[in-house]
């Protein structure tokens, strides 16, 4: 029996920054002290405050450890485990108060957080089917196997238990099952979306890696409903560690026969493989990651027929989102009612967004549907740092679009924000202050789609690629109003003609920045001004009056623009200067702007 | 391969190995004095004793937790229990069987084990 519990998080987050090794470093400390036998280490999934990693608790206190380095092990033992005081110091410092805060239930991050999707991560080991057990693992799939449920009472609890597709669609799951269960077909599959691509978003690499059973676990009740005995997991290879804690799960399921021939004594047989994904973000497609994993070239095709009645191999198959999944356990579990009572009036249970940009809480957070973007963004994300102003966030990646400060308490679902002009989308949340340019960033994204357009249809390869340009055109200068109408209209017509989900929602950020921030475009085309001071072609870097003269400017700058006499005011030869900032760092009378 | 009912022996079994990762509000917190002076009157074997009787008993709502020096080393080891809505109450010179009494007689079935109060001393 172990006294106390050391929970690291083995998140990538943490790992990129030594927490593998700080769990060895305490594994070595323990055992010299011979405290091995009553001090347990355990390497654990995301516990979501990736901003403070690596981040480690000590049980029973619930002490909460935040950013530390393998030279802080030693004190912790020192003082902690074998003296039992905490090290105060290297506690989670609550930005609201900056009093040192103990336990982690306790911070403004967790406190209104509603964890389901994410309940084990941070929890549990997830290398270990038994710890999965111990929180009430694979007994959603007994209650399915010792006759409690039929397949079809387990269609219905999921179709009223509200949940819709977390990927990003929002298509009411049940009516999917439902749909897979009465398709006609000698072979079914289960097949599971982990081809998370967009940028900044993490959520389903942080299930896998936290939580893999609970994946497993809702694959296979998957295959009991609609009558499946196979699955297939399409994760992408940058995920390594999500891969392995996979394989590691999937083995030990095996081994306890919660996997296999004859499951737990009964006729249900279920198997489960891991395709690895290439990395292409078209691949998060439906019908371009089915045509991945029969080993094809992942390229979309035309929806009819859909999956459910022909998809993988011409079978009818059930595909969903890791999120998606990681809800079915406890549906069956604790009830259609008790998912349904939370979030709002189509919108249920509750959501995991990957928080990241101008926040101080940078991390994962899960949320009930209905909550506001105010409370995601003030409260849970500690809001914006450096005292800016919060301009925007961005949802849904790529396909999605941004929300402007005037619709900052709006209540977070997937009606709402559609109705607002941007998306769900599989998560990502992007914050961006009164720094970020709203042109730049519709660059950004398309940008991305552009690289990652399969090129199998035209409006998406060129189409995209035009609208690129368009856009270009604008940060540097170069544009007309001529061109933001044309631009606009390109942009109705890639959606409305490109093929699969990508070229169809590719020109959203533009569309969705048009519509709040179209003062910005206009401000790049007519006055060639960028608001924000980022497009670097349309910015000038000058010295203003306050210059004291010192030189250290013109020493720093890498193409000598800047000369003067000392003591005397300095300037900048704009035909030299190319707008790096350099002088700016440097200077230590804020004398130069740039604008 | 495991049958349901094995499945179901691993998660009790586990359940008690995981009850010091709860960290819920409500309950009732045992505090052991843990610094140099407890240690060495023997605070480790006391803190192991009542770690196991709760494990045993499957007490989900009782947290064991260590604290530093209570400034009082010549009563060592001490043992402090926290019950919400009720007075704090200090046992002292706990030993592994009587730390075992505490937690059958008092937190189980809320009897105050008066022999080793404090006040006793």
């Amino acid at each position: 029996m172990y006294r106390s519990h050391i929970l690291v998080c083995g998140g990538t987050g943490c790992q990129s920054n030594k927490s593998q090794t700080i769990f060895s470093e305490f594994k070595k400390q323990i055992e010299e002290k011979g405290l091995d036998k009553d001090i347990q280490v355990v390497m654990t999934g995301c516990f979501g405050l990736c901003s403070v990693g690596p981040v480690v608790i000590v049980y029973p206190e619930g002490a909460f450890y935040s950013g530390l380095t393998p030279e802080d092990v030693t004190e912790i033992v020192e003082e902690h485990l074998i003296k039992g005081r905490l090290v105060t110091h290297l506690l989670y410092k609550d930005h609201a108060t900056t009093q040192a805060v103990k336990a982690l239930s306790d911070t403004n991050f967790y406190k209104k957080q509603t964890r389901v999707a994410l309940r084990n991560c941070g929890v549990i080991n997830p290398e270990n089917i038994d710890e999965y057990i111990a929180y009430d693992g694979y007994q959603a799939l007994i209650k399915c196997l010792s006759g409690d449920l039929s397949p079809q009472d387990v269609v219905d609890a999921l179709k009223k238990s509200g949940l819709r597709g977390r990927g990003g669609g929002g298509f009411p799951t049940g009516m999917k099952w439902q749909f897979t269960k009465d398709a006609v077909g000698d072979i079914k599959y289960v097949c599971v979306n982990a081809d998370e691509g967009d940028p900044g978003a993490f959520m389903d690499r942080s299930v896998l890696e936290g939580d893999p059973h609970a994946v497993l676990e809702a694959m296979a009740i998957a295959g009991y409903a609609i009558g499946s005995n196979k699955g297939y997991i399409y994760v992408r290879a940058e995920y390594p560690i999500a891969v392995e804690r996979c394989k590691i799960a999937i083995k030990q399921a095996k081994e306890y026969g919660l996997l296999g021939q004859n499951i737990l004594g009964t006729d249900f047989c279920f198997d489960i493989e891991i395709r690895l994904g290439a990395g292409a973000f078209v691949c998060g497609e439906e019908t371009a990651l089915m045509t991945s994993i029969e080993g094809n070239r992942g390229e979309p095709r035309p929806r009819p027929p859909f999956p459910a009645i022909k998809g993988l191999f011409g079978k009818p198959t059930l595909l969903n989102n890791v999120e998606t999944y990681a809800n079915v356990a406890q549906i069956i579990l604790k009830g259609a009612d008790w998912f349904a009572s939370m979030g709002t009036a189509k919108s249920k249970g509750t959501k995991v967004f990957a928080l990241g940009g101008k926040i101080t809480n940078t991390g994962l957070v899960e949320i009930p549907m209905g909550t506001t973007l105010r409370q995601v963004i003030d409260d849970i994300g500690g809001g914006i740092p450096n005292g800016k102003k919060f301009k925007a966030a961005q949802t849904g990646g790529p396909s999605g679009g941004c929300i402007p400060a005037e619709h900052f308490d709006i209540a977070i679902d997937y009606d709402n924000l559609i109705s607002i002009g941007s998306m769900m989308g599989s998560g990502g949340m992007i914050v961006m202050d009164e720094d970020n340019c709203m042109v730049d960033i519709a660059k950004f994204f398309l940008t991305f789609t552009v690289d990652e357009s399969c090129g199998k249809c035209t409006p998406c390869r060129i189409g995209n690629r035009r609208l690129l340009e368009y856009l270009e055109k604008i940060t540097s200068g170069n544009a007309t109003m001529q061109d933001l109408d044309d631009m606009e209209k390109l942009c109705y017509y890639i959606k409305e003609n490109s093929l699969c989900g990508l070229g169809q929602t590719a020109p959203n950020p533009v569309l969705s920045t048009l519509r709040y921030f179209r003062d910005e475009y206009i401000a790049h085309i007519v006055d060639k001004k960028c608001p924000a001071g980022v497009c670097k072609s349309l910015l000038q870097f000058t010295i203003t009056d306050a210059c004291k003269g010192c030189s250290a400017c013109s020493r720093k700058c890498p193409v000598g623009a800047i000369s003067g006499e000392i003591k005397s005011k300095f300037t900048i030869d704009q035909s030299k200067c190319i707008k790096c900032g350099a002088c700016i760092e440097t200077c230590k009378f804020n004398a130069i702007v740039k604008k | 391969m495991k049958t349901i009912a094995d499945i179901m022996a691993i998660r009790d079994k586990m359940q008690s190995q995981i009850i010091v990762r709860d960290n819920s509000d409500g309950e009732i917190r045992v505090v052991v004095g843990m610094a140099t002076c407890g240690i060495s009157a023997g605070a480790r074997p006391v803190f192991n004793a009542l770690v196991d009787e709760v494990s045993t008993r499957q007490l989900k709502n009782v947290k064991i937790t260590r604290a530093g020096c209570l400034g009082m080393c010549k009563l060592e080891p001490i043992v402090e229990v926290f019950i919400p809505g009720q007075e704090k109450v200090t046992y002292v010179h706990v030993d592994a069987e009587k730390a075992k009494q505490i937690v059958a007689n008092h937190i189980v079935n809320g009897n105050v084990v008066t022999e080793y109060l404090i006040t006793n001393v």
